[in-house]
């Protein structure tokens, strides 16, 4: 299928389930939805330097706070509408993506995995310590109940969801289009092996800096509309641990080789999770994470798309 | 003739240990040398050195006329200097087809600009797996090879470079008397088409039905190099190798 018929029936798709929302046009359906999307859009961004070059990124948590807090910042220096609020988040997360890949891509597995994991505390202490902010009391977030858009009042939460979904949209059209080009193909390289893939040209160390600067960027933009979706942002919740853990079990579970684990991987534990919040409690979550995690990893290694994929071999081969 | 790859008086250190002490040598265009040396004499580090991998401490490296000295393997790759591994290093998640296809996109490219068509690139990958005999299993991954096969893979992917200069660092260790002989077939047709090649290895009858030139590397420094017949003869060598 070619980039512009895959776009095309992205957009179909989006559309369907914009329209569908809008006639049921329940408040709650927008909030667990956008929970949802945007862990659709971190889980795709994480994959594309856990997945595609192996690289594990535990500070997930502290680009998708990064994003969020260029908001608070935005809303108190010069407020901006949201849309522009994401290209903000992704231009200051990709920087910070760029500067962590240069200064720990000489690194390689765990030891690459703790120096994210350093990266998050050492951003949630700068944050803490900000007053400008909110520092550790964190900060109100005030918008309208509707949104004009042209002629248009629209529901700030539906507004909310419908830019969540277009930004998940492009996550999965960018993931789906390196997978398929040179690119995608040099990622593979440095996940299989790094000094194979420099005997064969590949400029291992751009490529890891193009992944980390993507990455961050997506995920700085999934966490820019945050702080206007939950009203009140302080770091602990900017900063949680579901974010990292998340991030990473959504493409372990649904495949990480390729565009379609992620989306499942979210859409599953995304939707398993908010049925946990509301039937049994909040903090049940990480809970799920945790069994579904450690189920995958005996039963299902190479994710649920990893399983589909060897049964259709094995069927072929008899 | 002026020579192809020039490496002049490099050093190599590990801590303490001196890995290349002050190496030279010359490789002309087209020739085929033979590398050898007991275990731990350097003979992979020098190829380290070379190929960019590690950088030398000391000296300089000259390729095709130009100082390859602070590049990256990846660079080094890209003006024409091609190595398969010891132990092969196949990309295990990608067919056959698609290890080809790497240093094609990456290096090829790179060097030309991009004028592969898909089409171009499909019938490259399938050329180069049917010089090294594997086109049958170019839909397969690595996993499902043998080890000759495996090595097959690992000259094919360094081949598809298009290489000025292969080296080729023990691949033929670990085969059986016939393969061997496969793989010397393979280098031989490689070298008549033009391409210089250093072969590094332990099996002493493939290394002197081979080379047209030997050079011999004892602990970090090279005490021979000359014909075949000669070098096997001189007596630095079989002491090195045999003992007082």
């Amino acid at each position: 299928m070619s980039a512009t018929k895959f776009s095309l029936i992205l957009i179909v798709i989006g559309a369907a389930l914009l329209l569908i929302a809008h006639e049921i046009n329940v408040d709650y359906l927008f909030f667990a939805s956008y929970t949802i999307l945007q862990f659709v859009v971190l889980a795709t961004a994480w994959n594309i330097l856990g997945g595609y070059c192996g690289y594990v990124n535990f500070g997930s948590a502290a680009f998708f706070a990064l994003g969020a807090y260029s908001s608070v910042f935005m809303y108190k220096f010069f407020p901006v509408p949201i849309p522009v609020l994401m290209l903000i988040g992704a231009v200051v997360s990709g920087i910070v993506g760029f500067g962590m890949g240069y200064l720990t891509l000489r690194l390689r597995g765990s030891f690459f995995a703790i120096a994210t994991l350093a990266l998050a505390v050492v951003l949630q202490t700068l944050i803490v310590n900000w007053d400008y902010v909110g520092g550790s009391r964190g900060a109100y977030i005030i918008h309208d109940e509707n949104i004009e858009i042209g002629s248009f009042s629209v529901h700030y939460i539906e507004y909310l969801f419908a830019l969540m979904l277009a930004l998940a949209l492009v996550a999965l059209f960018t993931a789906r289009t390196i997978e398929r080009s040179q690119l995608g193909f040099g990622f593979a390289t440095i996940r299989d092996d790094e000094l194979a893939a420099e005997a064969s040209g590949v400029p291992t160390l751009r490529l890891k800096l193009i992944a980390t600067t993507l990455s961050g960027a997506f995920m700085g933009m999934a966490g820019a509309p945050f702080p206007y979706y939950i009203g009140y942002l302080q770091p602990s919740s900017a900063f949680a641990l579901d974010y990292a853990v998340n991030s990473i079990a959504m493409p372990m579970i649904g495949g990480t080789t390729s565009w379609i684990g992620p989306l499942v991987g979210a859409v599953l534990l995304g939707s398993a999770q908010q049925y946990a919040t509301v039937t049994i409690s909040s903090a049940v979550n990480l809970l799920i994470v945790g069994l579904m995690l450690v189920a995958f990893v005996i039963i299902a290694p190479n994710g649920l798309v990893g399983l589909v994929q060897e049964r259709l071999r094995a069927r072929r081969k008899t | 003739m002026t020579a192809l790859l020039h490496v002049d008086n490099i050093s190599k250190r590990f801590g303490g240990f001196v890995a290349l002490d002050g190496i030279s040598l010359e490789v002309r265009p087209g020739e085929r040398l033979g590398l050898i040396g007991p275990n731990g004499s350097g003979k992979s580090t020098l190829v380290n050195c070379i190929c960019g991998t590690l950088q030398n401490e000391s000296g300089s490296v000259q390729f095709d006329g130009k100082p390859l000295d602070g590049l990256a393997a990846h660079q080094r790759t890209h003006r024409g200097l091609a190595r398969s591994f010891q132990l092969p290093r196949p990309f295990h998640s990608m067919s056959l087809a698609d290890n080809l296809r790497i240093p094609l996109l990456y290096t090829v490219h790179a060097r030309m600009g991009p004028l592969r068509s898909a089409g171009d690139l499909d019938s490259r990958c399938a050329e180069l797996l049917q010089m090294v005999g594997l086109a049958k299993k170019a839909k397969q991954l690595p996993r499902d090879l043998t080890q000759v096969e495996m090595r097959k893979l690992e000259l094919a992917r360094a081949m598809a470079a298009e290489p000025k200069l292969l080296i080729a660092d023990e691949s033929m260790a670990g085969l059986s008397h016939s393969e061997i002989e496969d793989i010397l077939a393979l280098l031989k047709q490689l070298n008549e088409r033009g391409i210089t090649i250093i072969l590094i290895e332990h099996i002493m009858s493939a290394v002197m039905s081979f080379s047209q030139r030997l050079a011999v590397l004892v602990s970090g420094k090279k005490i021979a190099d000359g014909k075949p017949e000669d070098v096997v003869r001189n007596p630095e060598v079989v002491r090195a190798y045999l003992g007082q």
